[in-house]
């Protein structure tokens, strides 16, 4: 069973009365355990069409099946439980929060989100912290972690509730190549570690290269696809 | 829960400035609040035990009709024996009450045997009087002796009266009266002392013994006026009100009407209005203070929400479900709420005690050097307390409500 099943997805904003098709009859599928990135110039679709994946938005048209659930009919609180439970999500600009340290921003999902047992969320964030190789940042906060070690944080946040799928979106737009590099590994360690998909958006030439498989996007369709997967153009 | 209270409460940290501020914001109003229910409800039973322990009671009980004509101080109103001893029966009968004094009231002449003038004067029981209003025997300025409040034979007379007549204790007077059926009759008395005049109705009113009240009324059985009534606190007076009426109100005249009336301190004196206008002032500062915590919390969650927008979509976006994070903006205004009513409650509780030790004075009437002791009720600061943190929270729902609102999208995508 594919992980992630798209056929004709559109997206059609509406921008001051003027219709913006974001995103045009997109057919795709991604199977569990794939390293996935969607590329394309700025505008051609990747944020809208990793948004529709991520369930923060919903198609205009098309049919969108997300670990075996249709998330198209979803509503805005089923659709944040889905997030919650099955879903882990990488900003580009990190996105922590500024008030809780680098084992409270990971254990925040646990905690808010999901509700689990102290007992739980400590062992947890404890393995993912260690698995991401900041332990010792455990109790820093945010504005004393440089760029790599945030991005590292929100990896581990994404990862602690045992997600089907990550999507992490310009995820190394914010950090050196050298950084860049680290956090693409890491990933890649990560997805074979605990066997999570990563899906990532991006136009670095850098991050295409770790991706097994990319999709590229052309004003919001997609124009080609390597290496050889499975999908199909609508 | 505790843990959205502990997120909260960094929250507030981060913006430590504002956060003290607010706070301030609020305690300088609930320090405005406590002070002003603390010195005006102080300033409110002082007087109030001023008119009800010097000559009122807290309750009174007339044959009806009696308080409409209370100026001619009407003898044909008064109560007979009997129905006196209908009216101590039911007293007795209600918890609240804790002393009662029957009274003779009636207008004379009054003369020093050079000039006269009119008088009004009470026939009381000195014992009964004194346990019914026990500030009076205080009002006594100077007197012949010390001891009981009043002998037969001697008269205590206003000191206004005594000055504007020159009369000294000890002189004697001669009262002369018109009683029920018209006659006159005069009668000598020895000015026993000089009572301190009080504001209020009968505040100017000479007192003399029951027994001597009836031999110059020629009044062949123990009528009386009124009955004045003491309760052991003024929190049973609706209680005693609502049982005395109704103990008296079953009791009819020929007619079928009620042969009593019965008054609260309230209905026979004028500062009820001033002390109505003070609880009246109490709830408009209560409005204030909802005002200021209002005002106060809404700005401050509404900055806090539009500064923290992409944080809202991130927490969003990863799942938080949408009554978490309003949960997590109230949490804020009622940490913030419980803050400025904790410190503001420690602040008036301070400047309480120490307007205590001042001993602040002031003149109410003709007293004067009334000592102002302001306390607070330990129900009203957790009244006005909870009345702040409960407006706190009331205050961030429309801030919280806008966060846990936010698209996620389109917060993670704000600048």
């Amino acid at each position: 069973m594919s992980l992630v099943q798209a056929e004709a997805l559109s997206k059609t904003y509406d921008t001051a009365g003027v219709p913006v098709q974001a995103v045009r009859a997109v057919s795709f599928t991604i199977e569990p355990g794939a390293f996935v990135a969607f590329v394309g110039p700025s505008g051609s679709g990747k944020t809208t069409l990793l948004n529709l994946i991520g369930v923060l938005d919903r198609p205009t048209d098309g049919r969108l099946s997300v670990v075996d659930t249709d998330v198209t009919a979803l509503g805005r609180r089923e659709s944040a439980r889905f997030r919650g439970e099955h879903l882990g999500f990488v900003f580009q600009d990190f996105n922590l929060i500024p008030v809780l340290t680098a084992a409270e921003n990971i254990e925040y999902p646990l905690l808010m989100v999901q509700g689990r047992p102290a007992a739980e969320r400590r062992e947890r964030v404890r393995r993912l912290l260690e698995a991401v190789g900041i332990a010792e940042l455990a109790h820093k906060r945010p504005d004393q972690l440089s760029g790599g070690q945030k991005q590292r944080v929100a990896v581990a946040r994404a990862l602690v509730t045992n997600p089907k799928l990550v999507l992490a979106d310009e995820p190394t737009a914010n950090l050196d190549s050298a950084t860049a590099h680290h956090v693409m590994e890491l990933m890649r360690s990560m997805k074979d570690q605990f066997g999570t998909t990563f899906i990532f958006s991006t136009h670095d030439p850098r991050v295409m290269d770790v991706a097994e498989l990319t999709f590229t996007l052309s004003d919001g369709r997609l124009a080609q696809d390597s290496p050889a997967a499975s999908v199909r153009h609508a | 829960m505790l843990d959205i209270f502990r997120i909260a409460a960094r929250n507030l940290w981060r913006y430590q400035r504002r956060t003290l501020l607010t706070t301030l914001l609020i305690s300088l109003g609930i320090l405005a609040v406590l002070l002003f229910v603390g010195v005006a409800g102080s300033f409110k039973n002082l007087m109030i035990g001023q008119i009800t322990d010097s000559m009122l009671g807290h309750l009174q009980v007339h044959r009806r009709g009696y308080v409409a004509s209370i100026d001619n101080l009407p003898l044909n109103l008064n109560l007979t024996p009997q129905q006196a001893q209908q009216v101590e029966a039911a007293l007795k009968d209600i918890p609240e009450v804790e002393a009662w004094s029957p009274r003779l009231k009636l207008g004379a002449l009054f003369s020093n045997f050079t000039e006269s003038t009119n008088i009004r004067l009470v026939g009381v029981d000195p014992e009964a009087e004194a346990r019914t209003v026990p500030l009076l025997p205080g009002r006594v300025l100077e007197a012949t002796k010390q001891g009981p409040l009043l002998t037969p034979g001697h008269i205590l007379i206003p000191e206004l009266l005594a000055r504007g007549m020159k009369i000294n204790v000890g002189d004697t007077v001669v009262l002369v009266a018109t009683n029920q059926d018209g006659s006159v009759n005069g009668q000598t008395f020895v000015v026993g002392g000089i009572l301190e005049s009080a504001t209020g109705p009968g505040g100017r009113d000479g007192y003399l013994h029951i027994a001597d009240a009836r031999t110059l009324l020629r009044m062949p059985q123990a009528n009386v006026s009124e009955i004045a009534v003491r309760l052991r606190s003024l929190g049973g007076l609706r209680p005693a009100y609502s049982a005395l009426s109704a103990a008296l109100g079953a009791l009819l005249d020929a007619q079928g009407k009620p042969v009593f009336e019965v008054h609260t301190w309230e209905g026979l004196s004028p500062f009820s209005s001033l002390a109505r206008m003070i609880d009246l002032m109490n709830v408009f500062i209560q409005v204030m203070l909802i005002g200021i915590v209002l005002i106060s919390i809404m700005n401050v969650m509404m900055m806090a929400v539009f500064e923290r927008v992409r944080e809202i979509g991130t927490i969003a976006a990863i799942g938080t479900q949408p009554v978490r994070i309003l949960g997590l903006f109230v949490a804020e205004g009622l940490l913030l709420g419980l803050l400025g009513t904790a410190v503001g409650t420690v602040i008036s509780l301070a400047a309480l005690w120490g307007l205590n030790l001042a001993k602040v004075t002031f003149a109410f009437g003709m007293a004067d050097k009334l000592v102002l002791a302001p306390t607070i009720a330990a129900g009203d600061v957790l009244f006005i307390g909870a009345l702040a943190v409960a407006t706190a929270v009331v205050a961030s729902l429309q801030p919280a409500l806008h966060a846990s609102r936010m698209d996620p999208i389109q917060a993670l995508h704000h600048v």
